[in-house]
């Protein structure tokens, strides 16, 4: 490498030269889920020393397992939330998913994957109508989905009936929140993800050398690497210890729905990060003036984000009905503002243009764990909304503070 | 006086300009705001346009932009007639506006600002590493050397560092006419002389530059030569070595008057 270019990419530089580059920009506001991380690792450790039962082979699946539907609709937020706008609708429309898959399947007999793609269209749809009425009719999305919220409880509550429950029977259905994988499966997969980490990471070095860009020192990706190794094995590995109580039942390994939304959380990334249109989005949502004048078709990118968004919320509708093997008529009413609440603290901004898939799985798991900590140490349910509460306002601060001082630095 | 900005300034007074306006008109009901306008600016040179508030300014330059088609009159485009209707007819001919309020989004970096929308992409897969260099590349070329990296956020940058990474967005594009909306009103002094370096740069570049200003200073620091427009009319077209501050304002306040006709301004 002899080219000498004067303006540099931020990739220049030894190990050490990184690692202060990084903290210098933490420092600025860009903490990303910095701080949702050490609140995750604060509250497992105080839930360890408050709950005897909280640091159990069982405890941890279950986790996992509560975690998905609310991480799942965190993750459909996020394409919303980009935008600088909100669904309040996401947990109803999961809710009215849930329902009619169940009622498909339970009253007209329906194979279960045909109710399952219906589910998902339904998802489409709405999200289509929801982002058309937002992006060309020009009504503020929380009007929108306040109305589809309202509506789709009324919904629920048709097809299911005051007071009704259907129950899933569908052995495929319920085995994604209850089926695991076998013990090697678990492992095999942790060599997936180390070997996709160091692949990929090596692949994009190769293309930027290639175009005769600096790359990192490789000691990064390898920290890398190690580092994303480390956590998937512990975390198989505790996933594979026996956990019944049952000596007749023995129950093990990394529950199905595990793989599932870490599938959906990479090609969710990957179209936010590597394709034209996650740019556009980011775009749009820091300053749609710009994005049009740039010649982006912003109403398209606002529909197409409105309409992942459902769909995703449709995906843990179903999630969720398979956890609870039953759908009712008020389920999902309440998931939505956990899910905003997760986003946010994983650190998505509210005001638009900024946060990751990524960010609202861990801000969703910190949600989570309040909620599986503070169970399991008998507290009633009041005393975990407000926690939730407050730790959504704590998060909603720094974000409304760290996009404060940046306003600072750019005039 | 001595251009004090002045590189290798290779000017063709023969030559066809760039774009020409020919007897423009353009009303909004009853109201005239251009009554016949000229207009021409040349490859290589920054053709400054002044004029007060009202003078119609920006409908001239919204008309170049192909976002408020002009009532009547001639625009010609390197010797040959075209129309611009719409701005992706501007964008075509090579025409680019860098608007006052830059355009520009604080939560990408550098490099998505300069790409966006024109995004370079393989089987569905963002370039990132040919955008970079390419985008670092163009910033060197004009020589701006205050940026750190290309993958800062927009958001961290100083005015006069926005002003740049919107000018060198127009270049990445092979731009062969760049407007620039009064490119120094936000700018302190230091920045000043850093945009107006990068404007001068631009010009040598072999671009066909039209700067509106308010700014008196900036345009006898920049420019070739000086169009001035008083209540939709162009009231004067000036090499700037032969004129000074005193009589340029004497045409904006409308003063002072003078025939601008299509023929070149004399050599």
């Amino acid at each position: 490498m002899s080219t000498f270019t004067p303006i540099g990419t931020g990739q220049e530089g030894s190990l050490k030269d990184q690692v202060s580059q990084y903290l210098s920009r933490a420092k600025s506001g860009e903490m990303g889920s910095l701080p949702a991380v050490i609140g995750f690792i604060v509250l497992a450790v105080l839930f360890s020393f408050l709950s005897p039962v909280f640091l159990t082979a069982i405890n941890f699946a279950n986790f996992f397992t509560q975690a998905a539907t609310l991480i799942t609709l965190s993750m459909g937020l996020v394409f919303v939330l980009l935008l600088g706008e909100i669904d309040l609708s996401a947990g109803v429309t999961s809710g009215v998913t849930g329902a009619l898959i169940a009622v498909a399947m339970a009253v007209h007999g329906i194979v279960w994957w045909v109710s399952l793609l219906g589910g998902i269209a339904i998802g489409v749809v709405v999200g289509l109508v929801i982002g058309i009425l937002v992006a060309r009719v020009g009504i503020p999305s929380f009007v929108v989905t306040l109305a589809a919220f309202l509506a789709f409880q009324g919904l629920q509550l048709v097809i299911i009936g005051e007071g009704g429950l259907y129950r899933i029977s569908s052995k495929y259905i319920l085995n994604i929140e209850n089926g695991n994988l076998s013990r090697p499966a678990g492992w095999a997969l942790v060599v997936l993800i180390i070997l996709g980490t160091l692949l990929s990471g090596l692949d994009a070095r190769r293309h930027r050398s290639q175009s005769g860009q600096a790359n990192r020192p490789i000691a990064v990706l390898y920290i890398r690497t190690a580092l994303i190794g480390l956590i998937s094995a512990i975390t198989v590995y505790c996933l594979n210890l026996e956990r019944s109580y049952n000596p007749a039942h023995p129950l093990s390994g990394v529950p199905i729905v595990v793989p599932l939304v870490a599938v959906l959380l990479l090609s969710g990334t990957y179209l936010l990060d590597r394709t034209k249109f996650g740019r556009h989005l980011y775009a749009v949502g820091g300053n749609p003036e710009a994005a049009r004048r740039a010649g982006i078709n912003v109403s398209r990118v606002k529909i197409v984000a409105f309409t992942l968004c459902s769909t995703i919320a449709a995906l843990s509708g179903v999630i969720s009905a398979s956890r609870t093997g039953s759908v009712d008529a008020s389920s999902g009413r309440t998931i939505v503002l956990n899910g905003v609440a997760a986003a946010v603290v994983g650190g998505v901004s509210l005001f638009g243009g900024k946060g990751r898939l990524s960010q609202a799985a861990i801000g969703g798991f910190v949600i989570a764990m309040i909620d599986n900590g503070l169970g399991l140490m008998g507290l009633n349910a009041g005393v975990d909304l407000a926690v939730t509460g407050a730790v959504l306002l704590l998060a909603a601060t720094s974000d409304a503070l760290s996009r404060k001082r940046g306003s600072v630095v750019a005039r | 006086m001595q251009h004090p900005y002045a590189g290798e300034v290779n000017v063709s007074q023969q030559s066809i300009p760039r774009i020409e306006l020919i007897e423009i008109e353009k009303s909004f009901g009853p109201v005239e705001v251009l009554k016949g306008v000229n207009f021409q600016a040349r490859a290589g040179e920054v053709t400054a346009l002044v004029g007060d508030n009202g003078a119609g300014k920006s409908t001239l330059i919204k008309g170049l932009a192909g976002i408020q088609p002009y009532g009547a009159g001639e625009v010609h485009f390197e010797g040959t007639r075209v129309d611009i209707h719409t701005p992706r007819q501007a964008a075509e001919l090579g025409i680019e506006v860098v608007y006052q309020d830059l355009a520009l989004c604080d939560n990408l970096d550098i490099v998505q600002n300069m790409f966006l929308g024109r995004e370079e992409v393989r089987r569905g897969s963002l370039r990132e590493a040919s955008m970079e260099s390419k985008a670092a590349e163009t910033l060197s070329d004009l020589s701006v050397r205050t940026v750190k990296s290309v993958r800062q956020k927009v958001a961290s940058l100083s005015g006069g560092q926005r002003q740049s990474v919107a000018i060198a967005r127009a270049v990445l594009w092979n731009n062969k006419v760049v407007i620039l909306d009064e490119p120094t009103a936000a700018l302190g002094v230091a920045q000043t002389e850093q945009v107006l370096h990068l404007v001068r740069r631009l010009a040598d570049s072999g671009v066909a530059v039209i700067l509106i200003s308010h700014n008196m200073q900036d345009v006898f620091a920049v420019a070739d030569r000086i169009y001035v427009l008083y209540l939709g009319k162009m009231v004067a077209a000036l090499n700037k070595d032969e004129t000074n501050h005193n009589d340029i304002v004497g045409y904006i306040t409308g003063t002072k008057s003078m025939p601008v006709t299509t023929e070149p301004i004399k050599a």
